[in-house]
Parts: C-alpha cells; sequence; structure tokens
C-alpha cells in the first residue's frame, strides 16, 4: 500500500532499502553542526508552530513533526523527513513563536545542509533549475539581477515583465543612483569584493557542496572562480 | 465553559507593560561589548545623531540618522529598484549624509535559505567581510532587506554563543586581511524611516489623509530574533511590531487591520523562484483577499524584498482565476518618498511593479499620465545619447 499521492508516507516503507546506519550517520551529521543545540530544547506537542506556518497549510508539512522526530532521535522518521519534507519548508521562521524555544525552521537549514553536502537525490531534485540562482549569488555577489527578468521565466507576474526585458538597459540607465545602472548584477560590485567573496566560498567548503549537489554547476564555478583568483595571484584550486 | 461574551469584551484594564527581564534571550549589547574587552572582536559605534527606539521587550535600540552605509538589497535593486531609489531619495532630501558602495556583497542568505549551499563559517565570513568593509569608510550599516537583517542577527547570535564558529569566521576574515567588525546595533531600513517619520511628515506634500492601507510585517523583521523589533505603546498597545503603521500614522493615513496579519506572504524563498504556486496560492488567499474582504485598503505597504515581489507580483495570474485582487505594493520607503514629492517613475519606479498603481496614485491627485509622459521623454534623451544616465536633478524637473 502507498501513501495518496501528495501526503507524506511516515512508514519509511519507501526507505526501506536504505541501511538503518546510513540514516543515523545523516542523523548525526545534523546533531554534530554548533548550531543544533540553539535550535532544539524538546517539544510540547502543542502545534503553536503548525498553527503558524504556512507550508503547513498547502503541503503534508508539520514542523511539529520536525521538531519530534529530531527530539524522539527517530533516524527512520528523520530520513522520511530529511527527503520528502524539508524542501516544502518556507524557512520564514514563523514557527521561532515555539514556547519551548525550538525553532523548526533553523533545524530544517540544518538538515537541508547535510541533504546538499551529501548529495541527496531528493535534494538535487529540490534544485532542479535552481542552478542559475546559485552560480547568479556565487559568481557576481548578487543574486536576483535585472537581465533574469524575462518573460519566458515568469510569465505569471504578469505583462510588465516583457516590457522591463526589452527596455532594460535603457531603463537600467534610468536610475538616479550611480550603482545601479547594471543589467548582469543587481549593483555594481567591485572586483576585489567578489575577489574576497570567491575566497570566502574557497575557505568554507561550500564549492564542495556544489560539487555534491550539481556536477555541473560546480565546474563553471570553478572555472569562473580559479581564473579570477589566479589573475588576482592565488594559487588556489576548488578540487 | 468560557461565556461568549468574555470573547466580545475588551480586557479595558489589562496593559501590555514591556519587561526586559521577559526576554527570550539576553541582551546582546551586553555581550558584544564584553567580546570587545576580551579582544574577541571590534564594535562599530552608532554615530551620532541617533533616535533611540524601544523594543518589544522594553530594551532600547538606537538607530543612527545619517552617516549611513546601504547595505543593499539584491532583489530590491535588481527587480524593485525604486525601493532602495526611494530610501536614497528620502536622505538627499532630507539633507542625510549616506553612503552608495559598492564594495559591498548581497548577504547571500535568498539563497543560503532557498538552496542550504552554504554553512554558517561561509554566511558568518560573508556578513563579517561587509561589516568590515563598511566600517573602514567610517558609515554605519543600515540594512535594506528584511531577510538579510534577520539572517545578520541570528549569525551575530550565533557568533556570540559559539566560540568555535567566531574563530573559524576570524580566521577567514583575518586571511582577508580584515579584522572582526561587529556593528553596536544591526539596523533594518525601515527602523530608520521610522525614526525619521516625523521629519518625513513635515516634508509632506502630499495629502495622504484620503486614503486607506494595510500592512504586511517581514517574517524576517520580527519572528527572526524577535526580541530586536520595534514596538510601540502606540501601535496595538505594544503587542505587536509598530515597523510602517508608525511611519503611515505619521503620514496620516487610516491604517486598517486584518486577521492575517501575522501571517507570512509566501515568498519560500526557493519556491518564489521554482514552486511559485505556492507563493502565489498564499499571497493571494491568505493575504491579499483577506486584506480586501476585511479591511478594503488602498494600498498595501510592506518593508523587505521578498514581500513586496511575493505579494506585488503573485496578483496577475491571480486575476485569471476571478480572484479578489488588485492592491498594489509598495514599500514604506516607497511611500513615504511619493508623500515628500517623489516623482512616480523617475524616483519610485513604478513600471517594475505588476499590480495597477494608477487608481491609487488618481486618488492622491497625481497625474500619472503626465508623469510617465516626463520618464519615457527622459528615456529618449538616454536612447539618443543626449545623456548618459537619469540623474538625482532630474528627479526634481
Amino acid at each position: 500500500m502507498t501513501a495518496k499521492p501528495g501526503t507524506l508516507d511516515l512508514s519509511g516503507r519507501q526507505y526501506r532499502h536504505i541501511r538503518h546506519d546510513e540514516k543515523e550517520r545523516l542523523f548525526d551529521e545534523v546533531k554534530k553542526d554548533l548550531r543544533f543545540e540553539e535550535y532544539l530544547y524538546g517539544c510540547y506537542e502543542c502545534g503553536i508552530c503548525v498553527a503558524a506556518c504556512p507550508s503547513a497549510r498547502f503541503y503534508d508539512f508539520s514542523p511539529r513533526k520536525i521538531a519530534q522526530t529530531m527530539a524522539r532521535e527517530d533516524a527512520d522518521l528523520f530520513y522520511v523527513m530529511l527527503n520528502d519534507s524539508i524542501w516544502d519548508c518556507s524557512q520564514c521562521f514563523s514557527c521561532d513563536v515555539c514556547p519551548r524555544k525550538n525553532s523548526p525552521g533553523g533545524l530544517i537549514t540544518l538538515m537541508r545542509e547535510v541533504a546538499v553536502k551529501n548529495g541527496l537525490a531528493s535534494a538535487q531534485e529540490a534544485l532542479e533549475g535552481y542552478g542559475r540562482v546559485v552560480y547568479k549569488i556565487m559568481a557576481t555577489g548578487t543574486q536576483v539581477s535585472p537581465d533574469m527578468l524575462q518573460a519566458n521565466a515568469f510569465p505569471d507576474w504578469g505583462p510588465h515583465v516583457k516590457d522591463i526585458s526589452e527596455n532594460l538597459e535603457v531603463w537600467r540607465r534610468a536610475l538616479p543612483p550611480d550603482t545601479m545602472h547594471t543589467t548582469e548584477t543587481s549593483w555594481h560590485v567591485d572586483d576585489k569584493t567578489i575577489t574576497e567573496l570567491y575566497l570566502i566560498w574557497h575557505m568554507t567548503g561550500v564549492m564542495d557542496m556544489i560539487k555534491e549537489v550539481d556536477e555541473g554547476l560546480f565546474m563553471i564555478l570553478q572555472d569562473v572562480m580559479e581564473d579570477r583568483l589566479e589573475d588576482e595571484g592565488y594559487d588556489v584550486s576548488f578540487d | 465553559m468560557i461565556p461568549h461574551s468574555a470573547l466580545l469584551n475588551k480586557a479595558k484594564d489589562r496593559k501590555y507593560e514591556p519587561d526586559p527581564a521577559q526576554a527570550p534571550t539576553e541582551d546582546y549589547h551586553d555581550i558584544v561589548d564584553q567580546l570587545e574587552k576580551e579582544g574577541e572582536w571590534e564594535v562599530h559605534r552608532v554615530p551620532e545623531p541617533y533616535v533611540e527606539v524601544t523594543n518589544k521587550f522594553g530594551r532600547k535600540k538606537k538607530i543612527p540618522i545619517q552617516q549611513t552605509w546601504h547595505h543593499k538589497s539584491c532583489g530590491q535593486c535588481g527587480h524593485i529598484p525604486g525601493y532602495s531609489t526611494s530610501v536614497f531619495w528620502l536622505n538627499r532630501k532630507l539633507g542625510l549624509d549616506y553612503n552608495d558602495p559598492t564594495n559591498q556583497t548581497s548577504c547571500t542568505a535568498w539563497n543560503y535559505y532557498a538552496s542550504a549551499t552554504s554553512n554558517a563559517a561561509a554566511q558568518g565570513a560573508v556578513a563579517m567581510r561587509n561589516f568590515a568593509a563598511a566600517k573602514e569608510t567610517g558609515y554605519f550599516p543600515i540594512i535594506h532587506c528584511a531577510t538579510s537583517f534577520g539572517h545578520y542577527k541570528e549569525t551575530r547570535q550565533q557568533l556570540i554563543h559559539i566560540p568555535e564558529l567566531r574563530r573559524d569566521v576570524r580566521d577567514v576574515l583575518a586571511k582577508l586581511g580584515r579584522k572582526l567588525v561587529v556593528p553596536e546595533e544591526i539596523v533594518h531600513y525601515s527602523e530608520w524611516v521610522h525614526a525619521v517619520r516625523d521629519k518625513i511628515a513635515e516634508h509632506q506634500v502630499v495629502d495622504m489623509s484620503g486614503i486607506t492601507a494595510t500592512i504586511h510585517p517581514a517574517c524576517h523583521y520580527h519572528k527572526l530574533v524577535k526580541e530586536d523589533a520595534i514596538h510601540s505603546p502606540d501601535v496595538y498597545g505594544g503587542q505587536r511590531s509598530s515597523i510602517i503603521t508608525s511611519t503611515l500614522m505619521a503620514l496620516g493615513i487610516d491604517v486598517r487591520d486584518y486577521s492575517t496579519w501575522n501571517d507570512c506572504c509566501g515568498f519560500g524563498f526557493r519556491h518564489i523562484l521554482v514552486s511559485r504556486d505556492f507563493s502565489r496560492s498564499f499571497a493571494v488567499q491568505r493575504k491579499i483577499e483577506v486584506m480586501k474582504e476585511e479591511a478594503d485598503p488602498d494600498v498595501l505597504i510592506t518593508h523587505d524584498t521578498g514581500c513586496v515581489t511575493t505579494l506585488d507580483q503573485s496578483q496577475f495570474a491571480a486575476k485569471a482565476h476571478n480572484r479578489n485582487v488588485g492592491l498594489p505594493v509598495m514599500s514604506d520607503s516607497q511611500l513615504a518618498a511619493l508623500a515628500m514629492g517623489a516623482h512616480p517613475y523617475k524616483v519610485l519606479q513604478l513600471h517594475w511593479h505588476s499590480t495597477d498603481v494608477k487608481p491609487l496614485l488618481e486618488k492622491l491627485g497625481i497625474d500619472h499620465e503626465k508623469a510617465w509622459a516626463e520618464f519615457e521623454e527622459a528615456c529618449k534623451r538616454l536612447e539618443s545619447g543626449a545623456a548618459q544616465y537619469l540623474t538625482w536633478e532630474d528627479c526634481d524637473d
């Protein structure tokens, strides 16, 4: 028997083929995060977090179940949540209203990081189509750049998106702040600033995470970053 | 059984008294200062003159008035450029000194909350690099995006409480040739708007007493590190954040309440980009339609990149399904600038918004057809090569 479409199958049947010690390993990775202690204190099962949660209204999603699963240290259920639930979270932190001071949203941040770091198929699927955004932020230092406003990418936003993309170059020059005449970035970011950003990605292991979740994106970013860093006199490899 | 009358009667004798002892966390000021004494980091002090505001639990927070370093928002500058432009325009019109830096990256938190392709050390290092860059200019950081603001406060909490993380981030900064610098306060631009709202009202040239508004407070403003959000006794008895409402009240606007005030906008970070059916549904059904039915406002004012985006851009598709939509959305900075006579297209850049703002402009007595013709004329000058850019001076023509 399988769960109804759109409902979260908490039985764990779908992941019986995954070894229990693998589930424990991933759970331990979440618990080892230095922030974990500040995000989980226990759970009253009061459901206040669910009442405040936008995702709970539209998905079979429950921040309470996340907190409960973590508090009970149920590795099997953790693995279900890790794959089938965490990407529904809106990361608004409305659940921080918890009287026990839990942060289910914070726990989910840690779980998502572990899912990405371990290249889980569910993480890759959740981030499908998101690569261009990751590229923008990591390579240019700003995220939603003006040139991303294309009618085929945002057809549901209205006809003004087409107007913006057709008039982009002139409309960006029609902005009084000097820093905002850009089209490929949200504002002009200094070269030295970008170099420092690449060094941060390098020193903190972020590129290793990208490699796990999107090898193609990793290779593109690697080229861009290594070239710039080499030009700036840094002998840095992301391999 | 609770009698029905008890639900209807207001407890007139009940008054909310903010009490610092009830705050869920310790006062960060004390710890930030203590860590400075221990040589863990430098504290970037709020420059004078500043306005002291009160937060939810009665603690004080300093809001700088000028010498501000504007930590811009990638989403605002990218696709709602009139939002940031209005913040700068207000500073200029009020004669306040500010810095619009290019040595600034995004906080990268939109991506972090969406994709988790980062980690605590990276996020801390990005924040601290930006703060160090602000310190070297002598201008104090003021954060345009509520997500950046909330995320930076979370980052500050983590750096305070996790010495290993503080050490890691300090090491990264050292390799960039930078010191660990923490601002005395993490300040959102809407707190600055709140702090100067009486000055804005003094310069108001557009009467706004005839319009009604609803507000949406950003989750990452008042739910992330909630004890830091501004509360005032004259707004909801101090029980909700007074941010935005206080500014609109100063402008003479009738601010109306609605039952889903506390709800998120539906942005969702990854959802707004790759799973927008959720964002649209939530924004329309839990926010826009509720406001329209319960408050019937002329405009919805909010104070964050994601909230303006979701609440504004989600209405177009809903219109095709005959949903009760059509509520213009803008930021408090845009509305404040409009009140002070800013050009709706050269400054507010309302042509980047989705929902029709013309009925609102007409109600305010603003000739939008003339204003659009002026903007188009300015664009023709740029296209012909007669001018390269629209200047601040052009905005006053």
